[in-house]
């Protein structure tokens, strides 16, 4: 050992290979919200990945403990706040599955629309942030424009940019304005060239593609067993999406809708011959795979708003009228899961025959993926933290509540 | 498999350790005692025709009324539920299982209710058992890492059961 050298040459020139503990954090890489990674290092391998979460807890469950359902819908608005759209709609579900409410066909489809619109609006971010953990700032850039355009009409929609509260038990607060499907038609139109585009910055560039493919592989074995869901899911091979195998409330709102879900069987994609190929080094489920399933699940959403306009613009009846919000609950509990951009978003709700749940719960997608963090990263190098955590493309306001 | 085909297979199998079921609720559940969990869980996962190999969540609820007058309309004994929503991803069904614990262990209040881990079972759990302790206070046995997960480890007390007061201050900060 260097300590017991007496000449001082060489204890300076003496190199440490002991273990190192190195903070990274409390903040995320990028910019999905507060997280803290300790890491164990040797050198440049990472021996070791502990997450420390909870920095923006606000024990969002107590707080619906004392709300009446409706009430509570603008809190899951700051759960996953890049896809509040889709959050609202989760909860809205669970409670209308409890009430046993049988929503018009015109909500069902005004539903689909803002729920696919929000998923292309979270996957854009997914994609753009996904750049930035890696180091590239132009794809952001690109992203952010497109998701703008989206904000824009659901603030047309329902006044709010980022925490919409839009829709809720019952069915939405408003109907959507006149000459909004006209807008948004507008818009899908020229996304799809955007995303082309999006492909040959991202998807096919040579140094993206050596910073993930064959990083981070996870087995669909693993997958599983870790509860990992949505696109984390899928990008492993296991063929799962809630909107074709969920619980009929939630499915019956896909009805007639045609839609592949995005998964890779026998080496190829659905639809993937307009796209850049799988590169020969990728892996099935490494980060790669997780990229590509969210790119190619931006065309399937885009494909799917379309159809819904046109059974919106066809069906006649009500958008959905909210329920009182002192609406009493029946005595009983329930629990449903939603394919959230993120993966499967769940609430778990128990009534005592009251207006105020006993007992509200919600099931985070991004926490059980974040908590697979652990495996990936065991024995990666230190560069490569930040490209597999951001592969899982979480937001920490989910994962905390 | 119908409910009441299914709960009399688990029966079969596990005995007095299926203390009761409600199959007519929105979600059918069965309940299982506490040390026949692990057992229980291993069996539905590892069977060829049932595969419940995905954790959906891990709830627990407590049931409490701290006002007497109500609390005699409750219509039940002050409990504690840990509530495990399952899912079998090749057969696409769902599952709920519940375990009923006292609140406190042994009547005496403050020490935490027990209940054997299903961490080894699915890793899902591992994080899942964490936040329920953190939150709700239970002592997941064998939990290989049990700390606190979402409040700060030196916090007091588990903000989700129903008598929790929030603190008049942390670390300087007025609680309230």
């Amino acid at each position: 050992m260097a300590t017991h050298v007496d000449d001082p040459r060489i204890i300076e020139f003496d190199v440490r290979t002991d273990e190192m503990l190195v903070n990274m954090g409390p903040q995320h890489p990028s910019t999905h919200g507060v997280l803290r990674l300790v890491l164990r290092t040797d050198g440049e391998i990472v021996s070791e990945v502990t997450p420390h979460i909870g920095y923006l807890h606000r024990c969002a469950e107590k707080i619906g403990e004392n709300l009446t359902p409706r009430q509570w819908i603008p809190y899951t608005d700051r759960m996953d706040y890049l896809a509040a759209m889709n959050m609202n709609l989760g909860w809205a579900l669970t409670v209308e599955k409890l009430l046993k409410y049988e929503l018009p066909e015109k909500a069902r489809h005004l539903r689909v629309i803002i729920a696919e619109m929000g998923r292309i609006a979270s996957h854009l971010v997914g994609m753009g942030a996904y750049g930035l953990d890696l180091g590239t700032f132009s794809p952001f850039l690109y992203a952010f424009r497109e998701r703008e355009k989206i904000l824009d009409l659901f603030e047309l929609a329902c006044g709010a940019r980022l925490t919409y509260s839009y829709l809720t038990v019952g069915g939405a607060t408003h109907d959507l304005p006149p000459g909004w499907l006209k807008q948004c038609s507008a818009f899908l139109d020229q996304l799809l060239p955007v995303i082309d585009e999006c492909h040959t910055l991202l998807t096919s560039n040579t140094i993206f593609v050596r910073r993930t493919a064959n990083i981070g592989v996870m087995s669909a074995e693993m997958a599983i067993d870790y509860g990992c869901t949505g696109p984390v899911l899928r990008g492993s091979g296991v063929d799962q999406d809630l909107r074709r195998d969920g619980e009929t409330c939630y499915t019956e709102m896909y009805d007639g809708y045609a839609f592949e879900v995005i998964v890779q069987k026998d080496g190829h994609y659905p639809r993937d011959h307009a796209y850049p190929p799988v590169p020969q080094s990728a892996v099935l489920g490494d980060s790669w795979h997780r990229f590509y399933v969210r790119m190619l699940e931006v065309i399937q959403s885009i494909d799917l708003v379309r159809q819904a306009i046109d059974r919106y613009s066809s069906s006649k009846g009500s958008f959905g009228e909210p329920v009182k919000l002192t609406e009493k609950l029946p005595k009983g509990e329930t629990y449903l899961e939603t394919e959230a951009p993120r993966g499967q978003m769940g609430f778990y709700i128990v009534s005592d025959g009251t207006s105020i749940p006993w007992r509200v719960r919600a099931r985070s997608s991004c926490f059980s993926n974040l908590s697979v963090t652990h495996e990936l990263c065991r024995g990666c190098l230190l560069a490569d933290v930040p490209a597999i955590v951001g592969s899982l493309d979480i937001v920490m306001g989910e994962i905390d509540r | 498999m119908s409910g009441q085909a299914f709960l009399d297979r688990l029966k079969k199998k596990f005995g007095d350790r299926i203390t009761g079921a409600n199959l007519e609720a929105l979600d059918p559940w069965i309940e299982v005692s506490p040390d026949g969990l692990i057992d229980v869980c291993t069996y539905l996962r590892d069977e060829p025709d049932l595969r419940f190999n995905f954790l959906n969540c891990i709830s627990a609820v407590d049931y409490f009324e701290a006002d007497p007058k109500k609390a005699a309309k409750t219509g039940w004994e002050p409990h504690l539920e840990v509530v495990y929503h399952l899912w079998s991803v090749p057969n696409r069904v769902s599952l709920v299982l519940k375990v009923m614990l006292p609140r406190w262990k042994d009547g005496v209040e403050g020490e935490l209710p027990e209940v054997p881990t299903v961490s080894g079972v699915w890793s899902t759990a591992d994080w899942h058992e964490r936040e329920v302790y953190d939150l709700s206070g239970v002592w997941f046995t064998g939990h290989p890492n049990l700390r606190r997960i979402l409040c700060p480890e030196d916090w007091v007390g588990h903000p989700l059961r129903k008598d929790y007061e929030m603190p008049l201050e942390y670390h300087g900060i007025r609680g309230r």
